[in-house]
C-alpha cells in the first residue's frame, strides 16, 4: 500500500477544480435545472411560474407535433445510422485496399466532414430545387416529371436523411480505417490460402474483429441523430407541416420562437432520457460484447 | 488457377469502379458549388464546358454581408476555446493520470457524462444562465459551455498515462516544481495528442451552428456559420451563384488547410478516435 500524502491529494483536487467548475456550471447544473423546470409552468409578467406537477408532461403526450417529431426522429435514426455505418465500412475497406488512387478516394470521402452543415445545406438546397435542381435535371433526361422534393411531406425527410448520410459516412470511415490498419495482413493471407472467399473472410473474421469500432461508431451515430439539426434551418425549417422536424429542432422552436421555456425543458428531459438510455446501453454492452479481442 | 486469378482481377476492377463512382458522388456537391461560384449566374444551372469564368460572385458576396467581421469572430471564437481547453484539460488530465485522491473514479465518471450530454442538448437552460450572467450576444458566451471538454480530458489522460513515471521522478530530483514537470515533461511528450485534439476542436467549432445561433444576435458576435445562414436564407433573395460563392468563402480556410495537411488531419481524427 502506497502512502498518499494529504498534500498530494489536495493537488489532485486543485488541478481538477477549474474544469470541474466549468462542467458544473454548463453541464450538471443545466441538466438538473432542466429537470426541475419541467415541473413548473411558464411564468408570465402577471402570473409567476408555479409548480404544476406533471402537467407539462400530460400536455406533451397530447401534443401532436411532439409525436410527429419523435416519430420523425426515429425514422431519421433508423435510416441514417445503419446506412452511414455500412457505407463507412465499405469506404474504409476500399481505401485500405490496393486501390490505385486510394488517397484521392479517401480525401473525397472525408471532405464532407470538414464542411459546416450550414454550408452543406446551402449547396444541397440547389440539388433538390424543383426543375432547375440537379436531381430534376438528371431525372428529366429519363422523362420523369419534376418534383418539389423539399416541399412534399412524403419526400422531405428522405432528402434530409440523404444529406446526413453523405455528411457522416466519411467521418465514420476514419475510425474503421484506423481499426483496419491494426489488423494483421497475415489473417487475410491465411484465409485466402485456406480457400475462404472474401465475403467469408469479411463475415467471419474482419467484421467480428471490428466489433469494438462498430460499437463506438454506433454510439456516435445515435448521438448525432439526436443532435444534428443544423441543416433543417436552411433546408426546411422543419416543414412542410413538421414533416421534417426533429426533436432538437422542435425544442429550439418552442424555446426561442414560441418562448415557452417550461415546455422546452420538458422536451429536453425526453432528449436527456434518450441519451441516458444510450449511455446505460453502452455501459452494459461494452462490458459484455466488446471484449472480443 | 489462372481462371481463378482472372476472376479475382475482374471482380477487383468492378469494385474499383464502384469505389471511384462513390468517391465521385461524394465530391459532386463541392464540384457543383465551385462551378456555380466561378461562373455568371445564367450558367448556375446550365453546364457548358466553355462557359466564361468570373470572380464577380465572390466580390458581390463579400460586399453584401460583413464576411470580414464574421471571419474575425470565428477566429476569435475558435482560438479562445482552444486555448482555454488546452489549459483546463491539461490540468484535469494530469490530475486523473497521476494523482490519487478520494472520489477520483466518481469524478472521472462525472466528467465522461459530458460526452453524452453535449452543450447542444442544453441550449434552453444555458441560454438562461448566460442571460443571468449578462453574457448574451458575446463571443465568450458561445465558447463557455465547450471549454471544459470531456473529450479533451479523456484523450490527454490516456496519453499522460503512457508517459513513464521515471521521467517525472527524474524531473523532481532535478528540483522541478509541479508546473515545470507538467510544462517540460508532460506537455512536450503529449504533443501529437494536442495536435489531434486541436484539429478536431478547431474543425468542430469552426463549423458549429446551433448554440452560436441561439446566443448571438448581432454582427459583432456572429460566427461565420450563423452569418452564412442569414446570408443564404431564401428570404434574403440573393441568387444561387452568390450564395455558393459566399458559402465557399466561409469554408475556404478550413478546406484549404485540410487539402494542404490532409494526412495530418486524417491521422489526427484517427488518433482521437482510437483512444
Amino acid at each position: 500500500m502506497k502512502h498518499v500524502s494529504t498534500k498530494h491529494q489536495l493537488y489532485g483536487w486543485l488541478l481538477l477544480l477549474p474544469a470541474a467548475l466549468f462542467l458544473l456550471a454548463f453541464t450538471y447544473y443545466p441538466t438538473l435545472a432542466t429537470l426541475a423546470k419541467s415541473f413548473f409552468s411558464q411564468g408570465t409578467a402577471i402570473r409567476p411560474s408555479e409548480f404544476v406537477g406533471l402537467e407539462n408532461y400530460t400536455f406533451m403526450l397530447e401534443d401532436d407535433v411532439f409525436w410527429r417529431v419523435a416519430w420523425n426522429n426515429v425514422i431519421y435514426a433508423l435510416f441514417t445510422i445503419p446506412i452511414s455505418i455500412a457505407l463507412a465500412l465499405m469506404m474504409a475497406i476500399w481505401v485500405n485496399s490496393r486501390l490505385k488512387y486510394k488517397s484521392l478516394a479517401r480525401m473525397s470521402f472525408f471532405l464532407p466532414t470538414m464542411l459546416p452543415m450550414i454550408a452543406v445545406a446551402n449547396i444541397w438546397l440547389f440539388f433538390y430545387s424543383p426543375e432547375i435542381g440537379l436531381i430534376d435535371q438528371v431525372t428529366a433526361v429519363f422523362g420523369v416529371e419534376s418534383h418539389n422534393w423539399l416541399g412534399d411531406p412524403d419526400t422531405v425527410l428522405g432528402c434530409i436523411i440523404v444529406i446526413t448520410i453523405w455528411k457522416e459516412a466519411g467521418f465514420f470511415m476514419i475510425f474503421y480505417l484506423a481499426a483496419l490498419q491494426t489488423l494483421s495482413p497475415e489473417l487475410e493471407e491465411a484465409a485466402r490460402l485456406e480457400g475462404a472467399s472474401r465475403w467469408y473472410y469479411f463475415r467471419r473474421i474482419m467484421f467480428p474483429l471490428l466489433m469494438p469500432t462498430t460499437l463506438f461508431v454506433l454510439i456516435n451515430a445515435i448521438i448525432n441523430s439526436f443532435k444534428l439539426v443544423d441543416h433543417l434551418f436552411i433546408l426546411t425549417k422543419g416543414g412542410p407541416d413538421n414533416a421534417s422536424s426533429l426533436l432538437l429542432y422542435y425544442i429550439y422552436e418552442v424555446a426561442f420562437s414560441f418562448l415557452d421555456q417550461a415546455y422546452a425543458s420538458t422536451l429536453t428531459v425526453i432528449l436527456l432520457a434518450v441519451l441516458a438510455i444510450i449511455a446505460i446501453g453502452q455501459f452494459v454492452f461494452l462490458d459484455k460484447k466488446v471484449h472480443y479481442q | 488457377m489462372t481462371a481463378n486469378i482472372q476472376r479475382r482481377k475482374f471482380s477487383f476492377s468492378i469494385e474499383s469502379s464502384a469505389a471511384y463512382f462513390l468517391a465521385f458522388l461524394w465530391v459532386l456537391p463541392l464540384v457543383y458549388a465551385l462551378w456555380a461560384a466561378f461562373h455568371p449566374a445564367e450558367y448556375a444551372t446550365r453546364f457548358e464546358l466553355f462557359a466564361p469564368l468570373t470572380l464577380s460572385n465572390f466580390a458581390t458576396a463579400w460586399e453584401q454581408a460583413p464576411f470580414a467581421r464574421y471571419f474575425l469572430n470565428t477566429f476569435l471564437l475558435v482560438t479562445s476555446i482552444l486555448l482555454v481547453q488546452f489549459f483546463l484539460c491539461t490540468l484535469a488530465a494530469y490530475s486523473f493520470a497521476r494523482f490519487d485522491f478520494p472520489g477520483k473514479s466518481l469524478a472521472f465518471g462525472l466528467v465522461l457524462i459530458q460526452l453524452m450530454i453535449m452543450p447542444e442538448v442544453l441550449i434552453v437552460e444555458n441560454y438562461t444562465t448566460m442571460s443571468n450572467l449578462g453574457l448574451v450576444d458575446s463571443i465568450l458566451a458561445i465558447g463557455l459551455p465547450y471549454m471544459a471538454s470531456a473529450f479533451g480530458i479523456f484523450l490527454l489522460r490516456q496519453t499522460f498515462k503512457t508517459i513513464p513515471h521515471e521521467l517525472e521522478d527524474a524531473a523532481k530530483i532535478e528540483g522541478c516544481s509541479l508546473w515545470q514537470i507538467l510544462w517540460k515533461v508532460y506537455v512536450p511528450l503529449a504533443r501529437p495528442t494536442y495536435v489531434a485534439f486541436g484539429l478536431v476542436s478547431i474543425s468542430y467549432h469552426w463549423n458549429n451552428f446551433l448554440w452560436p445561433l441561439v446566443i448571438t444576435n448581432s454582427v459583432t458576435t456572429r460566427p461565420l456559420t450563423v452569418g452564412l445562414a442569414i446570408f443564404g436564407a431564401p428570404e434574403s433573395g440573393v441568387d444561387w451563384s452568390i450564395i455558393t460563392a459566399g458559402t465557399l468563402l466561409a469554408v475556404a480556410p478550413l478546406l484549404v488547410a485540410f487539402l494542404l495537411f490532409q494526412r495530418q488531419f486524417v491521422q489526427s481524427f484517427m488518433h482521437a478516435g482510437i483512444k
